[in-house]
């Protein structure tokens, strides 16, 4: 039997989505099921019972998985032999990607092709992420109808998929309008804005149907649908989004039928959207609520990409002479060198396999070694209040342009006992000034616990393969310690240790004074931090972001 | 399987037309789409292809040379047949190598003779039909450039691998994208010649409908594709008839003055604006079958000609489209 509502097993569920995808295949696409773990290797192997499945390598090359020349069969026959690529290869099949998450967006970007080109293929993605943020790409995850997730299951209950002989799904009557407007909204309540999603829940509902060996859709069917495909998709609570409550008329109103009627749908509606909401799994209502998921996917934005020159996705190679830091392709190389070598040979009159430099081929990353621009803004009372809304302004201007500099910004803010992360590295402009809005002012200020948490932040974005930049308003004048302690004395040595440190990391730093009254301090800071220094009295948010960005570009020049 | 007809998609209005219009007049510079996943952007632009009446080629053209360019492309194409062909829409893969996009050394001739041939990439398969990029915002910058260079002036030229080749490719660039995914930069952006948003329609009644006829494309292509073939039909005749008339059209001076002053008041940089909204403007009023360009006609196009144009005001949240709106509303009230 179907558990009840709110108490709906992962494992069940998932083995469920996997008996109705072999029901369609076509029509649903595909299963993604997160998690690693007993549960899921027991749903991959009744997967691996049931149908034939290919395996796709996260290394796979464009050849390989399109289809193209087969380079070592070509020169051994001496005439170009054309090989299938796997999505050829697999019509009809289900290709299973394990770590799916790690699958690059290129690869991803060409099946999502394949499939909408009409390729016949059916994906399941297991996704091994454990950070919210490490999923498979949301080009396949989108067209894949069934969203499985199995992380964090201890036991197992169900060990079998539902059995049982099924229809054929076009024996299933097509959904009627109520039916079809129940999902809708359904998606729409839960603020899904593909429609992709209610079309593949009304494949599932159907296929469900099937799968009872019923003629058409009744409401267990609608239930199942928006449990495996719209719950899993949700990125809003489905209070979020006030729905036209119905005219009280209707409430008041005699029972005629036409009452009825209308009143209907929007029952049938509540149930299956209860049943949706029921599974939706905690921590993603923990998510929502973070702020952590957005509309349209996460984790595929340029901005997220944290690669250096040196490391990082390998790119395709192009033509070039190693040198300034890039490496030569050989293999790339000598696939370049090897169709000139009858010409060649015939040149030079010896056998040896003849490479020239227009056949160098060197390595790339994707390169997306960014900056990371730290303001670290001195919110005290000594620091004239208006100075922060300058500062305020400076961010924004700097972020408005950071899609042009693929750079990201932090903000940090110290004042009364320490400091604060206002704003973790980020591009998005909405977030920003939301922090920047909050940013409180006055209290002693904690120069040194400003100048460690930058430091930190620097150093971590380094890590990531990051070029950070750190931008100090302050007007230097310490006087609460680093243990949150007032007093000038103890505070100024601190502020000169935390500073030495910073200097001695050979972070590009710029120090502005902010101070209407300037003093030797801010000039003394950014020595000890090795840093630039600049006066700006009268600055506004646009003199300030472009003296930040006439510093950062000349940090950055090697 | 028969492809989604274009005259069954529901909704997506703008999209349709700035399609139209690039279909009428492939001189535009090509089309970006903006919108969420799954909001039948690539349907719409496949479907469009789909619609389109074959064109004629010589004979075996690996150029598809039109009959009167004969033996003007890098192949001796000789033969003195021409042949229909579907108008090609070509899918330009997020990972493509630089290689394919533009063609490489044929390796079966080098290998096999020694002789050196240009094996044609993807922008000479795109000559005279539609390069379509799914996601353009985030292909690689060097791609994007490179296929931006080459829509503006309709030709391809390699100089690389010993090769020194040069190719017509005229075609119409549709890029999509979703803008929370990456940005483009805003001098590619410029280049796009149209610019609309598509969204998820929020009326229950369209998203409905949108489920049926997914359902019912998916249960019988060919059926569901005859359906709507009448429709297909009409939206043919009108493009072939905007095509026609769209050379004899002229812009009066009042309308050319009403494009000076709307860009003025929007703020859009550069010239480009200007001749993108007048040739839009034209291109619709021809589609129309409208006897003259009137302002009615630059109205209508002047949200998708320049909406990708603006300044970004950092400060200032309004979209581009209400700022557009706003300028038509005080500008000719």
């Amino acid at each position: 039997m179907n558990p009840a509502p709110g108490s709906v097993d992962p494992l069940a569920d998932a083995l469920l989505a996997l008996r109705l995808y072999l029901i369609a295949p076509r029509q649903l696409g595909g299963i993604v099921l997160r998690g690693h773990g007993p549960a899921r290797d027991l749903v991959v192997e009744q997967l691996l019972e049931k149908t034939d499945v290919r395996r796709l390598p996260l290394n796979i090359d464009d050849e390989r998985l399109l289809g193209g020349t087969d380079l070592a069969a070509s020169l051994a026959a001496g005439k170009t032999v054309h090989q299938q690529g796997l999505i050829d290869r697999a019509r009809g099949d289900t290709i299973l990607i394990a770590m799916a998450e790690r699958l690059s967006d290129g690869i991803a970007g060409k099946i999502a092709q394949a499939i909408d080109g009409g390729a016949d293929i059916g994906l399941v993605l297991l996704d091994d992420g454990i950070e919210p943020d490490e999923a498979p790409s949301v080009a396949l995850r989108e067209r894949v109808a069934l969203h499985c997730d199995l992380s964090g299951l201890s036991k197992l209950d169900a060990t079998a998929m539902p059995k049982g002989k099924a229809d054929a799904l076009d024996e299933v009557a097509p959904l009627d309008d109520t039916q079809l407007a129940a999902l809708a909204r359904i998606a729409s309540m839960l603020g899904i804005a593909s429609l992709r999603a209610p079309i593949f829940a009304v494949a599932t509902a159907r296929a469900h149907a099937a799968l009872k060996r019923r003629k058409s859709v009744d409401e267990k069917d609608l239930e199942v649908a928006a449990r495996l495909v719209l719950a899993p998709r949700a990125t809003q609570f489905p209070e979020a989004e006030p729905e036209p409550p119905p005219p009280p008329e209707d409430e008041q109103g005699d029972r005629s039928d036409d009452g009825i009627e209308e009143q209907q749908p929007s029952t049938l509606e509540d149930r299956v959207l209860q049943a949706a909401t029921a599974s939706i799994p905690p921590d993603i209502l923990a998510r929502i609520a973070a702020g952590t998921i957005q509309r349209g996917g996460q984790g595929q934005g340029a901005g997220r990409k944290r690669h250096s020159l040196t490391g990082g996705r390998p790119r395709p190679p192009r033509p070039g002479a190693p040198g300034r830091g890039a490496r030569i392709a050989l293999v790339d190389t000598l696939r370049a060198a090897i169709p000139w070598q009858p010409l060649r040979r015939r040149e030079a009159q010896h056998g040896r396999v003849q490479v020239r430099k227009d056949d160098l081929r060197i390595r790339r990353f994707e390169q997306r070694a960014r900056s990371l621009t730290i303001f670290c803004v001195d919110a005290s009372g000594s620091a004239a209040l208006a100075r922060l809304a300058e500062a305020k302004g400076a961010v924004e201007l700097m972020l408005a342009q950071a899609y042009v500099t693929r750079s990201e910004v932090a903000l940090i803010a110290f004042r009364g006992k320490g400091a604060e992360l206002l704003l973790p590295p980020t591009r998005s402009l909405t977030r920003a000034r939301r922090a920047l809005a909050e940013l409180p002012g006055g209290g002693g200020t904690p120069l040194a616990s400003g100048i460690r948490m930058a430091t930190e932040l620097a150093d971590r974005a380094r890590q990531n393969g990051q070029t950070p930049f750190l931008l100090f308003l302050t007007d230097g004048r310490a006087n609460i310690a680093a243990d949150g302690a007032p007093g000038r004395g103890q505070a100024g040595e601190d502020a000169e240790s935390a500073a030495k440190i910073l200097g001695a990391r050979g972070f590009d730093a710029l120090v502005i004074e902010i101070s209407p009254r300037p003093g030797k301090d801010a000039a003394a800071l950014a020595k000890w931090m090795q840093a630039g220094f600049l006066a700006l009295p009268h600055a506004d948010a646009a003199a300030l972001h472009d003296a930040a960005d006439a510093a950062r570009q000349s940090a950055s020049r090697p | 399987m028969a492809r989604f007809p274009f005259s069954a998609i529901v909704g997506q209005d703008e999209m349709k037309q700035a399609l139209l219009i690039a279909a009428v007049d492939p001189t535009i510079g090509g089309v970006m789409v903006f919108g969420d996943r799954g909001t039948g952007k690539s349907t719409a632009a496949r479907a469009l292809a789909a619609l389109l009446p074959p064109m004629s080629a010589v004979e075996n053209c690996r150029f598809a040379c039109a009959p009167d360019e004969k033996g003007t492309c890098p192949d001796p194409c000789t033969s003195g047949r021409t042949r229909k062909r579907p108008v090609p829409v070509v899918d330009l893969p997020l990972g493509a190598s630089e290689d394919r996009v533009v063609g490489a050394l044929d390796l079966e001739r080098a290998l096999r003779t020694g002789e050196k041939r240009f094996e044609p990439g993807l922008l000479a398969k795109a000559h005279r039909g539609f390069l379509y990029i799914d996601e353009i915002n985030l292909l690689e910058d060097h791609l994007v450039d490179l296929l931006l260079d080459v829509a503006a002036s309709g030709e391809n030229v390699v100089e690389r691998e010993g090769l020194s080749v040069r190719h017509r490719a005229k075609f119409v660039l549709i890029g999509s994208g979703n803008p929370e995914e990456g940005e483009l930069r805003p001098q590619l952006l410029d280049r796009f010649g149209l610019s609309v948003e598509v969204r998820t329609p929020d009326e229950m009644e369209k998203r409905v409908e949108i489920m049926k006829r997914c359902g019912a494309h998916d249960r019988d292509p060919d059926a569901f594709a005859g359906q709507w073939a009448e429709e297909d039909a009409k939206i043919l005749k009108q493009i072939e008839r905007g095509k026609k008339k769209v050379a004899s059209l002229e812009v009066p001076d009042d309308v050319l003055e009403d494009a000076a002053t709307l860009c003025l008041a929007v703020g859009a940089d550069g010239l480009r604006g200007e001749l993108t909204l007048m040739r839009a403007a034209k291109a619709l009023a021809a589609l129309n079958g409208a006897r003259a360009v009137r302002r009615e006609h630059l109205i209508a196009v002047a949200p998708m000609a320049l909406r990708h144009r603006l300044r970004r005001d950092v400060l200032d949240e309004t979209g581009s489209t209400t700022r557009i709106e706003r300028a038509i509303e005080e500008s000719f009230g």
